[in-house]
């Protein structure tokens, strides 16, 4: 199958097969004007299968959630047709309105309006907690 | 401006401070009659309390200072569905200085982003109380003069116990310090304590169901009362309610400079009979509540 390649945007490989829908919804895609597409079960040499997302336009997209959501990603920025830079997200340290708390017991519970802030506590077990009630968070 | 809303918030030198200056409270009461004239204090209570209301107003009292405030969720406008944020932006404009306490975990962070005013969390659900620690630092420093070298026994809700969690937190600060964690399985401490206070800064601690098992190793015994309120199923409540009750018979092993704790109120877990032992400083404790929130108060308002 071919997908056009793009001249000025980014492609966010490697992404783990069949996360790729979950990672457009959590950077907003769906809100852009541009073109983006989303290629499922791409050939890998390294893991078989891989999901891709190309974005057609240089946006100033905040890519620190992908670190979060799949360390393993490949992001390839790129202008005039060529890749000017390429890296893994590193974690964030704080995440904003990404993951809710859903502690019962937690402020964010009865006020819809607050923030949800969650900050990187142990790097090496990859675990966020709430700002408000310090309990861990998950996706 | 500072607020106090975790006790991480506070280093060791300046809890050392504190205590100092609690100490000489104690020692010289007229000389801080008048200190906080003219200053008032806003106590908000969106959840029941008796002691930790009343010792702030008192210690605000003692300091020459007037008090304001509610003491039931009902009794403010969180009732008609005011937020926090917006509540404190509202009573900075009425007080010098703001105690609250909040069934939600988290509330009083919220205030302290917005208010204009210290911010004192004198309680978050289950989640942190540290002006209760500061207590227990007192007495501990007044009842065994050190806050190193102890081998500390908490017993009761570990879970849920907000007290447990900041004392946990204050103590693993100094040097020299063994916990002994008494639960039932179902109220272990977190994992979150243990990986991140405890393990973190490699602090000696023993998990057990068995409240005498090491009794004769504790220089502080910390009971604390199973909360019926922390709980969402009545049954698991009524079952781990009298899990533990301390004793004379229980206390038959331990020192003789034991000191045995509890932040109050007491339920079942100590037995009256345990009052008249001369190693009962639970009602000290709530003594020296008052004169470190004395001392917060002035640290707060950077009073001299």
């Amino acid at each position: 199958m071919n997908i056009d390649s793009i001249k000025n945007g980014y492609v966010i490989d490697h992404i783990e097969p069949g996360e790729s829908f979950e990672i457009y919804n959590y950077l907003n895609l769906g809100d852009l004007d541009t073109s983006v597409a989303i290629i499922k079960n791409a050939k890998s040499n390294k893991t078989g299968k891989k999901d891709i997302i190309k974005i057609d336009e240089n946006l100033d997209i905040n890519l620190d959630i992908l670190g979060y959501l799949d360390p393993k990603i490949t992001v390839n920025k790129i202008k005039d047709g060529k890749i000017i830079e390429k890296f893994h997200p590193e974690l964030p340290e704080k995440l904003i309105n990404i993951v809710k708390c859903k502690n019962p017991r937690c402020i964010t519970s009865i006020e819809q309006e607050l923030p949800h802030i969650c900050e990187l506590t142990d790097k090496e077990h990859v675990v966020y907690r709430c700002k408000y009630c310090e309990e861990q968070v998950n996706r | 401006m500072k607020h106090l809303i975790d006790i991480k918030d506070l280093s060791t030198d300046e809890i050392s401070q504190l205590i100092d200056v609690a100490k000489d409270i104690i020692a010289n009461k007229e000389k801080y009659a008048k200190k906080c004239e003219g200053k008032k204090l806003a106590t908000l209570f969106y959840e029941p309390s008796t002691r930790t209301r009343l010792s702030f107003e008192a210690a605000m009292m003692e300091l020459g200072g007037n008090v304001l405030g509610f003491s039931s969720a009902n009794s403010s406008s969180a009732s008609k569905g005011e937020s926090v944020a917006d509540t404190v932006r509202v009573i900075g404009g009425y007080a010098d200085i703001i105690a609250m306490r909040h069934p939600k975990e988290g509330a009083p962070f919220v205030a302290a982003m917005k208010s204009e005013v210290p911010i004192i969390n004198a309680g978050d659900g289950g989640h942190n109380h540290p002006t209760q620690t500061l207590t227990d630092l007192l007495t501990i420093q007044c009842e065994k003069h050190r806050l190193s070298d102890l081998t500390i026994g908490i017993c009761g809700d570990l879970k849920f116990g907000r007290t447990v969690h900041s004392l946990i937190t204050a103590m693993s600060r100094y040097t020299n310090i063994k916990f002994v964690l008494i639960s039932p399985n179902e109220l272990k401490i977190p994992d979150y304590v243990k990986t991140d206070i405890l393990e973190k800064n490699q602090i000696e601690y023993i998990e057990t169901n068995d409240i005498e098992e090491y009794m004769s190793e504790l220089d502080i015994l910390y009971m604390t009362r199973v909360q019926q309120e922390r709980f969402f199923n009545e049954d698991d409540y009524i079952r781990l309610k009298d899990y533990y009750i301390l004793n004379k018979e229980k206390l038959e092993k331990a020192k003789k400079d034991l000191c045995i704790m509890h932040p109050l109120p007491r339920v079942n877990e100590i037995a009256v009979e345990v009052d008249d032992d001369p190693r009962a400083c639970y009602f000290k404790q709530a003594k020296y509540g008052k004169f470190i929130r004395m001392a917060l108060i002035l640290k707060l308002l950077e009073i001299q």
